[in-house]
C-alpha cells in the first residue's frame, strides 16, 4: 500500500498579506498565516467570515487583489488551479455523475498523463485506503453520503497533492457519521503526513481534531493557536464567545501590581492577574464550569469572589447541569457536574456564585 | 394529495382521453393501419416494398434523414461556441441569447425561405458580391443545402437555449474539482462540461430533428420536393386519399420522429445531471484573451447577421416591386401591403379565431391534466400525459392525412358539409399539435406550487373545487398564460397540418396565405408582406406576454424551451 501512495513530502504554506474583495465587498483583509509542514490546520469562523474564500484562494479559484501564497517558499499566486497540485475536497463532494467511482478517482491521474497501468494501480490503492475497494464500478449516486465523501477524498489524495484542502468536509453528514468521519480523516492525514487545511464553522470539529486553528471573523484573523490556547487564552471577546460557552462582564480596568484592577457593577473592584496591562473599558471572561454554586445561607470559601443571585433556569445536559443565574440583573451561566448525590438547585432558589480569580481572563472591551 | 377517487376527476379524465383518442390516436392508428393493409383489409407489407422500389421515394427517405441530421449538425456547430462563450466567459451575451431564442418562435423558416433565396441563392446578394470581388460563389441554397441552411438558422436556438440552461445548471464545484485535479481548456470541456450538459444538448437536438422532419413548407418554397413530408403531401393531394404510398411515407416519418424522441430520452435515462446544489456558487467567468475575444465576438456577429438575414430579406421583399439579379431591390413600393389588406384580411381573422380556440382548449386540457397527475391518484393518469405529449412526435402532415382519412365519411348535421372541409378541424389540429407546449407550461406551474398551499385552504374550510378556484388557478395563472401564448403563437405559424386541411380560400389562415403567395414569383411581394404582418403580430404578442409573465413566473420561458417549444 504505502509503496503505491507514498507518504507525502511535507510542505509549508505561507499566506502573506492577502486582501480580497468581490466588487465593493471586502472579504479578506490583510491575512497572513503560516501552516507548518504536516500540520492539520483548521480555518474556523461563522458563515460569511471569509474562511472558504481563503481556502479557494489557496486552490487558485479566487484571485487576491494583494498578497501572495507560497508553498515551501515558492510563490504560486499566479499559477492556474490545474497546475497547482493542491488537492481540494469540495463541500458537496462534486463527484461527476457521468463517471463511475473508479473513473472519478482516476480522473486526475489521467490528466497527469500517467501510464494506464499506474492509473489503475493508484486508483485501486486510493479506493482501498478509504475502504471502498469494491465500489469502483458503481455510480456516485448509488453511494451513501459517507461513501461519497470517501470517494471525494480518494479522488483527491490519488494525485498525491502537496497540500490537502477540505471545505466543510463533514457538514453534509448526519451527526453520528460526522464524529466517525472526523477521526477517520485525522487518521488518514496522520498516515499520509500531508499538510492539510480544513474549513469549518463547527468549533467542536475544529478543536477536536486540528493541530492548530485560525479563527476568522469579518475577513480578519482573530487568533491563531492550538485548540487549548483558544479555549483557555482567548485574546478578545469574539474568540471568547465563539469558542465554547463563556460569561462576559463589562467594566473598566487600570494597571495594578502584577495585573489589573477591574471595576464592574456586579463585582465591584477586584484585582486580577493579566499578561498585559489594560486601561479603560475592558471585559472579563470566565467559563461556566469554573464557577461554584452554594446555597445563599452558606459562607463561601475565601479564595473565590462570591456574588448573590437567583436560579432563573435549569438545563440538564447529562454530564452536567447548566444553571442560568440572575445576579442582580446580570445573567451568569454556571455548569455543575452531575453525578449520583450531587447537589441540585431548583429555579427560584437563592444561591451564591463563586468565581475563581485565577480562571478569569481580562480582555479589551 | 387527495387519496379518494372522485367521480368528477374520473369524468374529466375520460373526456380528455376521448378527445385524445378521437383526434390523435385514432387518426394516427388509421394512417398506420392503411399503410399495412390491402384494400380488402388483409395485413400486408406490400406497400412498403412498392414504396422502396420507387426511386423517388427511396431518395426522399434518404434526403429527409440527411436534411434532419445535417440540420442538427449545423445547428450544433452554431450553438456550441455561443453557449460556451456566453456561459463561461465574461461576455455580454444574455441579451443576445434572448434575442436569438425567440426568432424561430416569431418566424417559421418557410416564411423567410424565399428571401433567403434572394440573399444567398446562386444569383442572390451574397453570391453577386462574392462573384464581383472574388470570382466565385458559394452554393448555400443549392438543392438540399438550402433546406439545411434555412432550417438550421431557424432552429438552432432550440439547441442553444437547452444547452445554456444545462450549462447554467452545472454546479460550479463540478468544474472546479476537475481543474483542481489538473484539467483545463478543451479537455475540461470534453471530459466534464459537455458530458454533464449532454441531456440538455440531446433534448435540443431531438427537437431540431423533429421540427425539420415535420417541415413541409420550407422545402416546397425552395422547390425541393424529394423529401418525405412533401411526398406524403403530394401523394395524398394529387393522387388521392386512397394512395397507400402517402401512408407509408407518413408511417416512416412517425417512426423516425419517435426514434428521435425516445432515442434521446433512452440515451439519457437515469442521467438527469441537474447538479446544482444548495450553496453552489456561480463559477467565476473567465476573461477572454484578446485573440479569443476577436474570434468569439466575430462568431457572434456573423451568426447574428446571418440569422437576421431572413427577417431583413422578407422586409425588403415586401417593400420591393422588382428584385432579381441585384444585391438589393431596384424599385420600392407599398403596393404589396395594399394588396394583402385588400385580399387577405379574412385570413388574418381566421388565424386569430383558430389559434384562439386552440390555445384556449390547450390550457384548459393542460391545466386539467396537470392537476390530475400532480394532485390526484387517479389510475392511468400518466397515460393522459403520455398521450398528450406524444403529439410532439407526430408530424403535421401525418395529423392532416389522419384526419382526412378518419373523418372522410362524416357529414356535419344540417348542412351536410363534409367534416373534413369544416374550418373547426383546422383549429382542432392546432389544439392537438400545440397541446404538449401548454401542458408542460401548466405542469411546471403546478409543480412549483407546494401542496401545503392547497392544504392550508382546505384546512380553513374551502372544499376541493373552491380551493382550485381560489388558490390553484390564481397561482398557476402565470404558467397558464405562458402556455396560452406559446400555443397561440406557434399555432399561428403552423403550416404542415394546415396545408392538408385547408379546402377553401375562405377557410385559410395566414400561414396558408403566405405559402400560397410564395408559390409564384409574382406573389412573393404580397407573401412577404403578409409574412411581415404575421411576424410583427407574433413578435408583439411574444414581447408583451413575456413582460406580463416575467413578473409572475420567472424562468418559465427556459422551462418551456427545455420541454419542447
Amino acid at each position: 500500500m504505502t509503496d503505491v501512495l507514498p507518504a507525502a513530502r511535507k510542505v509549508r504554506v505561507d499566506i502573506r498579506n492577502v486582501s480580497l474583495a468581490f466588487g465593493a465587498t471586502q472579504v479578506l483583509r490583510d491575512i497572513s498565516l503560516t501552516i507548518e509542514p504536516g500540520e492539520f490546520f483548521a480555518l474556523l469562523g461563522p458563515s460569511g467570515c471569509g474562511k472558504s474564500t481563503l481556502l479557494r484562494l489557496i486552490a487558485g479559484f479566487n484571485q487576491a487583489q494583494a498578497g501572495t501564497v507560497e508553498i515551501d517558499g515558492a510563490e504560486i499566486t499566479d499559477i492556474p488551479p490545474w497546475k497547482r497540485d493542491i488537492g481540494m475536497v469540495f463541500q458537496n463532494y462534486a463527484l461527476w455523475p457521468h463517471l463511475t467511482v473508479a473513473q472519478n478517482v482516476a480522473f486526475g491521474l489521467e490528466e497527469r498523463r500517467l501510464p494506464r497501468a499506474e492509473v489503475a494501480r493508484k486508483t485501486a490503492a486510493a479506493l482501498e485506503l478509504v475502504g471502498l475497494k469494491d465500489f469502483g464500478q458503481r455510480r456516485p449516486n448509488q453511494l451513501s453520503g459517507g461513501q461519497q465523501q470517501r470517494v471525494a477524498v480518494a479522488r483527491t489524495i490519488a494525485i498525491e497533492p502537496k497540500v490537502l484542502l477540505l471545505d466543510e468536509p463533514l457538514s453534509n453528514l448526519d451527526a453520528q457519521l460526522r464524529v466517525h468521519m472526523r477521526t477517520e480523516l485525522l487518521a488518514l492525514q496522520r498516515k499520509l503526513g500531508i499538510t492539510t487545511i480544513f474549513v469549518t464553522h463547527d468549533q467542536e470539529e475544529a478543536l477536536s481534531i486540528s493541530d492548530r486553528v485560525a479563527v476568522l471573523d469579518r475577513g480578519t484573523i482573530q487568533q491563531v493557536g492550538t485548540p487549548m490556547d483558544l479555549f483557555d487564552r482567548p485574546v478578545n471577546r469574539f474568540i471568547a464567545s465563539f469558542v465554547g460557552t463563556i460569561n462576559l462582564l463589562d467594566g473598566t480596568a487600570r494597571a495594578a501590581a502584577g495585573g489589573v484592577l477591574f471595576d464592574s457593577p456586579l463585582l465591584g473592584k477586584v484585582e486580577l492577574a493579566s499578561d498585559h496591562p489594560l486601561t479603560g473599558n475592558a471585559s472579563i471572561a470566565f467559563r461556566p464550569h469554573t464557577l461554584s454554586l452554594a446555597t445563599a445561607d452558606r459562607a463561601g470559601a475565601a479564595d473565590r469572589i462570591w456574588v448573590d443571585g437567583t436560579i432563573a433556569q435549569r438545563e440538564f445536559l447529562g454530564e452536567f447541569v447548566r444553571y442560568r443565574i440572575d445576579a442582580r440583573g446580570t445573567e451568569l451561566i454556571a455548569d455543575q457536574s452531575h453525578f449520583g448525590g450531587s447537589v441540585e438547585f431548583v429555579p427560584g432558589s437563592a444561591v451564591k456564585v463563586g468565581i475563581a480569580p485565577a480562571q478569569v481572563r481580562v480582555l479589551p472591551a | 394529495m387527495n387519496n379518494r377517487l372522485s367521480p368528477a376527476h374520473a369524468a374529466i379524465a375520460l373526456a380528455i382521453a376521448a378527445f385524445l383518442l378521437l383526434f390523435l390516436i385514432i387518426p394516427v392508428v388509421t394512417v398506420v393501419y392503411v399503410a399495412f393493409t390491402n384494400s380488402d383489409g388483409s395485413l400486408t407489407l406490400e406497400h412498403f416494398f412498392s414504396f422502396f422500389q420507387l426511386t423517388l421515394m427511396r431518395e426522399s427517405f434518404y434526403n429527409s434523414l440527411y436534411v434532419g441530421g445535417m440540420s442538427v449538425l449545423l445547428s450544433s456547430v452554431i450553438s456550441l461556441p455561443l453557449a460556451y462563450f456566453t456561459m463561461r466567459f465574461q461576455f455580454r451575451g444574455s441579451v443576445l441569447i434572448q434575442t436569438l431564442g425567440v426568432l424561430p418562435l416569431i418566424m417559421p423558416p418557410f416564411v423567410g425561405a424565399a428571401a433567403m433565396q434572394l440573399l444567398f441563392g446562386r444569383n442572390g446578394s451574397v453570391n453577386l458580391i462574392l462573384n464581383d470581388c472574388c470570382g466565385f460563389g458559394i452554393p448555400f441554397m443549392e438543392g438540399l443545402n438550402g433546406v439545411i441552411f434555412v432550417e438550421a438558422l431557424h432552429y438552432f436556438p432550440f439547441i442553444l437555449l437547452n444547452l445554456t440552461v444545462a450549462l447554467a445548471n452545472i454546479d460550479s464545484a463540478m468544474e472546479e474539482s476537475a481543474q483542481n485535479l489538473g484539467a483545463s481548456g478543451f479537455r475540461l470541456f470534453r471530459r466534464i462540461v459537455f458530458p454533464l450538459a449532454m441531456p440538455g444538448y440531446l433534448a435540443g437536438a431531438a427537437l431540431v430533428f423533429l421540427k425539420v422532419f415535420d417541415d413541409v413548407g420550407t422545402p416546397l418554397v425552395l422547390n425541393v420536393t424529394n423529401i418525405l413530408a412533401a411526398q406524403a403531401y403530394f401523394r395524398i393531394t394529387s393522387i388521392g386519399i386512397d394512395d397507400p404510398i402517402g401512408y407509408v411515407a407518413s408511417v416512416i416519418m412517425v417512426i423516425a420522429s419517435l426514434i428521435a424522441v425516445w432515442g434521446s430520452t433512452w440515451l439519457m435515462r437515469g442521467k438527469d445531471y441537474a447538479t446544482l446544489q444548495r450553496g453552489g456558487s456561480n463559477l467565476a467567468r473567465r476573461k477572454l484573451k484578446p485573440w479569443q475575444a476577436v474570434i468569439a465576438y466575430g462568431w457572434i456577429v456573423l451568426v447574428l447577421v446571418v440569422v437576421l438575414s431572413p427577417h431583413l430579406g422578407i422586409l425588403l421583399l415586401s417593400l420591393s416591386k422588382v428584385w432579381s439579379y441585384s444585391i438589393v431591390p431596384d424599385v420600392y413600393t407599398l403596393d404589396n401591403y395594399v394588396t394583402i389588406f385588400r385580399d387577405s384580411t379574412g385570413m388574418m381573422g381566421n388565424t386569430l379565431l383558430y389559434c384562439g380556440i386552440a390555445a384556449g382548449l390547450d390550457v384548459i386540457i393542460g391545466t386539467a391534466i396537470a392537476y390530475l397527475i400532480l394532485r390526484t391518484r387517479l389510475p392511468g393518469r400518466q397515460w393522459l400525459d403520455l398521450g398528450a405529449t406524444a403529439a410532439i412526435a407526430i408530424p403535421g402532415v401525418v395529423i392532416g392525412i389522419g384526419y382526412l382519412r378518419t373523418f372522410r365519411d362524416f357529414q356535419l348535421p344540417f348542412t351536410n358539409e363534409p367534416f373534413t372541409a369544416f374550418w373547426l378541424i383546422i383549429a382542432i389540429a392546432y389544439t392537438v399539435r400545440r397541446l404538449p407546449y401548454a401542458l408542460r407550461s401548466c405542469m411546471a406551474a403546478l409543480q412549483q406550487m407546494h401542496v401545503s398551499l392547497e392544504e392550508a385552504a382546505e384546512n380553513l374550510g374551502a372544499n376541493k373545487n373552491r380551493t382550485i378556484y381560489r388558490v390553484v388557478v390564481p397561482l398557476m395563472a402565470g404558467g397558464i398564460l405562458a402556455g396560452f401564448v406559446t400555443s397561440f403563437l406557434t399555432a399561428a405559424v403552423e403550416l404542415s397540418a394546415t396545408l392538408m386541411l385547408v379546402t377553401a380560400q375562405s377557410n385559410a389562415p395566414m400561414s396558408y396565405g403566405i405559402y400560397l403567395y410564395m408559390q409564384s414569383i409574382a406573389g412573393r411581394g404580397p407573401g412577404a408582406a403578409l409574412g411581415v404582418v404575421a411576424v410583427v403580430l407574433v413578435g408583439l404578442g411574444t414581447y408583451f406576454s413575456n413582460r406580463l409573465i416575467r413578473s409572475r413566473a420567472a424562468g418559465q420561458a427556459a422551462l418551456m424551451l427545455k420541454t419542447g417549444v
